[in-house]
């Protein structure tokens, strides 16, 4: 068994022992060991050059990787939380994504960014927000969330190998999530959605943390004779709509877990979506299982009311199947 | 510093700043008919800076510049025809016409642009400098940026991270006395940029930025120490812009005298009465020199004028990677 950290971890040792262009830099990532503790130990086995901890200064040192990048190093960037990498937003949307599209093609930025989000360790309301489907949205970056300890092993590589900017979300509840790790597939591809588990009745959309949930629910209407087809992203952009498509085609049953806020929610995206192509196949309307509209609160039973959970999304598997719960 | 005050140098810098110039007063002139759209930022009046750093470059060195950025461009040794077609928002233009007036590019000629968030282009020419040194180049990076600038936090972001890491960059601040409409005094507790770098441990140094000679002795001082490992420096160059911020200014914040003090100071103005005085050139001369310029312009708006613009059907392009196979 492993766990998401050690994958990362892993994932990140591995880059940089098979390519000499690979560095990590960011915030407490060498002497404290990460944030999160995925670096730990690895400044001991690659030196301050490579494991560079930088300033708090989020947009110079996500600036510098841009530059880095592009002249010829294959820097990985890590900020701390989805909350501070707000600080470095001029450079991630105003260079990293248009820097190809203004040069007319010249200049590509093959940057790769971590960053951990989401809720649940009551850290308030600067700390455990969502916003991924923020950079979804932009023309020019490419955007993975790991939900599995294996997408956290082999995704990273996929990201160092593209031309282009592509940002890592880590759910902050899944670093202790322990699984095991399967082999690389010789198609592995991280920039397609994947079928976690076949249904037939019922179709849940989900990336990052709400795979577990959305697995939990289909393994306990099972029980009820209901076939839950659990589809778990893995790529926010650009967005595998074939895959959500040939599954909502089947069921006809939406129901899509997203902890980003409901209002211009990734799942609103993905409903707009089904919406516009497959709305002959529907028979029941497109649930969406997102945060309430409020900041993330501190005490843990309103935070815990705030994001998805199983009951809401279990809820609304029952409301699209009309089965009384 | 032993300067090639050759006639040949000397003649070459006039050059090149007045081919700046005239490029510039054509594109204001394309911009009222219209041939030219959207913000056009005129670097008439600084054309000593870019050309004087420019002196002190080899072609592996990488420059970043503002959206004010055709001087540099054409100082960087970007194909002329290219740049003005790029005005004209054409295929053949330096950035396939994408980016326009603010966003020219030659990856080949290390020139990254062409950047329009001020003190934006900061970090990444941090970036820059820290691969070259991982990789052992002994490369400088440039970065020109105006007085503005130091108002971001970009700024001290980022000369903070080069001197920690001792990186090889040269930040040169234009500074030109304002911010589109607002004078330093305006915007900044401390005035003196100099001042502002040195207290992150950089090298500064503080020129007329009329005075082309002065502003490449400075250039080659500086360039020639951070290959030697001097770590980053500061370059301030004090300016003047001769026009308006962009097309679109009224210039209600500063008067037409201060404009016009400004003129006789001006960096031609300077180096040809120096030039003629010193009896290194004559007006003969001088006017040749002007022709040949008026050639290569007219030569670049030919280019444009005659060039394609992009198909509508490629407009989703160039935004990820592409195959290259793809036409």
């Amino acid at each position: 068994m492993t766990t998401y950290r050690e994958a990362i971890r892993e994932a990140i040792r591995v880059a940089m022992t098979d390519d000499a262009r690979v560095f990590l830099m960011g915030e407490d990532v060498g002497h404290y060991g990460g944030c999160y503790a995925v670096t730990k130990g690895l400044l001991d086995e690659f030196g301050e050059q490579r494991i560079r901890d930088t300033p708090l200064s989020e947009s110079g040192f996500v600036g510098a990787g841009i530059g880095a990048s592009i002249a010829g190093m294959r820097p990985i960037v890590e900020i701390m939380t989805v909350n501070f990498s707000m600080l470095a937003l001029d450079q991630i949307v105003n260079n990293a994504a248009t820097l190809r599209h203004m040069s007319g093609g010249q200049i590509g930025v093959p940057l790769v960014i971590r960053m951990a989000t989401g809720a649940g360790k009551q850290l308030a309301a600067q700390h455990s927000h969502s916003l991924e489907n923020w950079y979804a949205s932009i023309p020019g970056i490419k955007v993975l969330a790991p939900a599995t300890v294996t997408d956290a092993r082999y995704m990273l590589a996929e990201a160092l190998k593209d031309p282009d900017p592509v940002i890592i979300f880590e759910h902050v509840m899944l670093y202790n999530q322990e699984q095991e790790l399967e082999p690389r597939q010789d198609d592995y591809n991280a920039f397609k959605a994947s079928v976690a588990r076949p249904g037939t009745d019922v179709t849940i959309i989900t990336y990052g943390a709400g795979l577990s949930k959305a697995l939990q629910v289909a393994d306990q209407v099972s029980d009820k004779g209901m076939s839950v087809e659990v589809i778990d992203l893995r790529c926010l952009r650009p967005l595998d709509s074939e895959a959500i498509f040939s599954s909502v085609k089947k069921t006809g049953k939406v129901v899509i877990v997203d902890e980003a806020w409901l209002t211009g929610s990734l799942a609103s995206e993905i409903s707009a979506q089904i919406s516009e192509h497959c709305l002959w196949s529907l028979d029941a309307p497109i649930q969406r299982v997102c945060t309430q509209e409020v900041p993330i609160p501190y005490p843990a039973h309103l935070e815990k009311a705030a994001i998805p959970q199983i009951e809401n999304i279990l809820q609304a598997v029952n409301f699209v199947s009309g089965t009384s719960p | 510093m032993k300067l090639h005050i050759s006639r040949e140098h000397l003649t070459n810098l006039l050059s090149e700043m007045i081919r700046i110039r005239r490029f510039e007063e054509r594109c204001a002139q394309l911009y009222t008919e219209e041939k030219i759209r959207g913000f056009l930022h005129l670097y008439i009046g600084e054309e000593a800076i870019a050309v004087g750093v420019m002196q002190a470059l080899e072609k592996e060195d990488t420059v970043f510049a503002t959206y004010r950025e055709h001087g540099h461009a054409l100082a960087k040794g970007l194909d002329m025809n290219e740049v003005m077609a790029e005005m004209y928002g054409k295929l053949s233009g330096s950035s396939k016409g994408r980016g326009g007036s603010m966003h020219i590019f030659d990856y080949e000629k290390k020139f990254y642009g062409g950047n329009a968030i001020v003190g934006g282009a900061l970090p990444m020419a941090v970036g820059v400098a820290m691969a070259d040194k991982l990789m052992n180049r002994s490369h400088v990076t440039v970065c020109f940026f105006g007085e503005g600038a130091v108002a971001e936090g970009e700024f001290h972001e980022s000369l903070n991270l080069a001197k920690l890491w001792d990186l090889p960059v040269l930040f040169v601040c234009e500074n030109n006395g304002y911010a589109m409409g607002t004078a330093l005094k305006y915007s900044e507790s401390q005035q003196n940029i100099a001042a502002k770098a040195e207290s992150y441990g950089l090298i500064t140094r503080s020129v007329d930025g009329m005075n082309v000679v002065e502003v490449e002795t400075a250039a080659i001082d500086a360039v020639k120490g951070i290959r030697n490992g001097s770590g980053p420096q500061l370059l301030e160059c004090h300016t003047y812009r001769l026009r308006g911020h962009s097309m679109f200014d009224t210039q209600q914040y500063r008067s037409q005298d201060e404009v016009n003090q400004w003129l006789d100071k001006g960096p031609i103005a300077q180096m040809k009465s120096w030039l003629l005085a010193n009896v290194y050139l004559n007006e003969t001369e001088i006017q040749q020199i002007e022709d040949r310029i008026d050639d290569e312009v007219n030569a670049a708006i030919e280019f444009a004028e005659k060039s394609d613009f992009e198909l509508v059907e490629h407009l989703t392009r160039h935004v990820y990677a592409e195959p290259l196979n793809m036409d």
